[in-house]
């Protein structure tokens, strides 16, 4: 599916985005942060920010999300293909498609709540949870087979059609996010038993909205204006300045090296990490340091390696040319 | 066999054996089929150590080429020594390590390849791999050697 996506119509798709932005007034919904264009071929990413104050947790992007994005889910072909060794886990949530208290393969946003005193005041806060969209996804750079995809505009995602459903992806990703279903996807039509286990499915920022000129579908149905969206230096922009204005602090911005959505709380995000249910499907809100990094500063070693090899190929040659005389 | 060539061999083998067993851990397979769960090899296992460790030996890999490469030319001793299987396996190297330079690009920050490229380039390298494998298996066991 997502190979039949053309730069001319990601191009297309962003300049009518830019258009809207620059005006200002196309978009119904939440406020869209001021933008540069969005065609420029130096655009930066797209950023989200989260202003969880204003959340309520009524749960309409959770709604909004699953019924905008309900055709891109899992029907999985049952009976599920035998799978060796027996002890690989099968996971099926096509009987659980109404839970949204997790992420799960049907569910790719959900509200957490956190009960909090901070300053002596006592707060319910309520956040809206998906995938961050990290600046250099490791489930994207990680994925073993490609599967995955980071787009200029910032957001990363999993190709349905190609997924073998590893789950390396939930496996690297600091946040754990992506879920897995079983019985879907193109291991059925490879080596079943052997190798693979369905398809693993997250949040991709509504791409094809975004293609079209739309809002992604959480942004769009937040009666409150939670979210907002735009250039990341402007989001960051705007975050500080919110976070500056209310006392509040910052998530997001450093976390894995930098993600593309950003949270602003009046609570110390440690504190609301303490108070947030974690586990399975439920993200903490903790630090998390860059993942890529050693990667990343090992590859500035593999500069070095071609000189390592030129010196001691001349010192051998110095050495003999030495005993020769 | 001198003892630079012997020193040579050697550390050819380790890198080989080290830049594999990393490579194949960037599939979940060591998971899934509980050789992570053998005691001493849960490192299999963990995605971020292998991939580390598949850098590393990558680094080492390259200077190895690059040492006798030069070694090859200021020597003297010509590409025209190479054997049959040399010459293969010299193309195999020099393609895995083309594939996976390209490979460590597409890991930076900021770097938006299509799902095209990242499978041809994914392909690409683990093909070479088990070109790279199957060739030496049949060296080893016919006793082949890289120059004549």
């Amino acid at each position: 599916m997502s190979l039949k996506i053309s730069r001319r119509t990601f191009i297309k798709g962003s300049i009518a985005a830019a258009g809207t932005v620059v005006a200002g007034t196309g978009i119904s919904g939440p406020d869209f942060a001021a933008a540069g264009p969005l065609s420029d071929e130096k655009q930066e990413p797209l950023s989200t920010l989260l202003d969880i104050r204003k959340c309520i947790g009524c749960e309409e992007c959770v709604h909004a999300c699953r019924e905008v994005n309900a055709a891109k889910y899992p029907e999985p072909r049952k009976p599920f293909p035998k799978m060796y060794p027996k002890t690989v886990p099968v996971q099926d949530w096509s009987e659980k498609r109404d839970v949204t208290d997790r992420l799960t393969p049907y569910n790719w946003i959900f509200i957490q709540h956190a009960s909090v005193t901070h300053n002596g005041e006592k707060m319910e806060l309520t956040i809206p949870r998906r995938c961050m969209h990290c600046d250099n996804p490791p489930c994207v750079k990680l994925c073993p087979w490609g599967a995955a995809k980071q787009e200029k505009n910032g957001l990363s995602r999993i190709d349905a059609d190609l997924c073998l459903g590893g789950s390396k992806c939930k496996n690297v990703c600091p946040w754990s996010i992506p879920e897995r279903q079983t019985g879907v996807g193109l291991y059925l039509d490879l080596l079943p038993a052997l190798a693979g286990n369905g398809v693993m499915y997250k949040c991709d920022r509504c791409y094809n909205r975004l293609e079209k000129d739309e809002l992604p579908a959480c942004i769009e149905a937040c009666p409150e204006n939670v979210q907002s969206i735009g250039p990341r230096s402007e989001i960051l922009e705007q975050a500080h300045s919110l976070a500056k204005e209310i006392n509040g602090y910052v998530y997001g911005e450093h976390e894995n090296g930098g993600t593309n959505t950003i949270y602003v709380s009046p609570v110390p995000f440690d504190q609301l990490n303490a108070a947030i249910e974690k586990g399975k499907g439920k993200p903490h809100l903790a630090y998390t340091k860059n993942m890529m990094a050693d990667g990343t500063n090992l590859s500035r070693a593999m500069l070095i390696a071609p000189l390592a090899g030129l010196a001691a190929a001349f010192g051998k040659f110095y050495l003999k040319s030495k005993e020769d005389k | 066999m001198k003892a630079t060539g012997k020193t040579r061999s050697y550390g050819y083998a380790i890198v080989l054996f080290l830049i594999t067993l990393s490579g194949f851990g960037q599939m979940p397979i060591f998971g899934r089929y509980y050789i992570a769960s053998v005691p001493g090899l849960g490192w299999l296992g963990e995605f971020y150590t292998t991939h580390v460790l598949h850098y590393a030996a990558a680094i080492a890999l390259i200077a190895l080429a690059v040492y006798v490469l030069f070694d090859f030319v200021m020597n003297g001793v010509g590409l025209k020594r190479l054997t049959t299987s040399g010459y293969f396996k010299t193309g195999i190297i020099s393609g895995l390590i083309i594939s996976g330079c390209l490979m460590v690009v597409k890991n930076f920050p900021g770097i938006y390849w299509s799902h095209t490229t990242i499978i041809v380039l994914d392909l690409t390298h683990l093909s070479l791999c088990m070109a790279l494998l199957m060739l030496s298996l049949y060296t080893l066991v016919m006793k082949k050697k890289w120059i004549e």
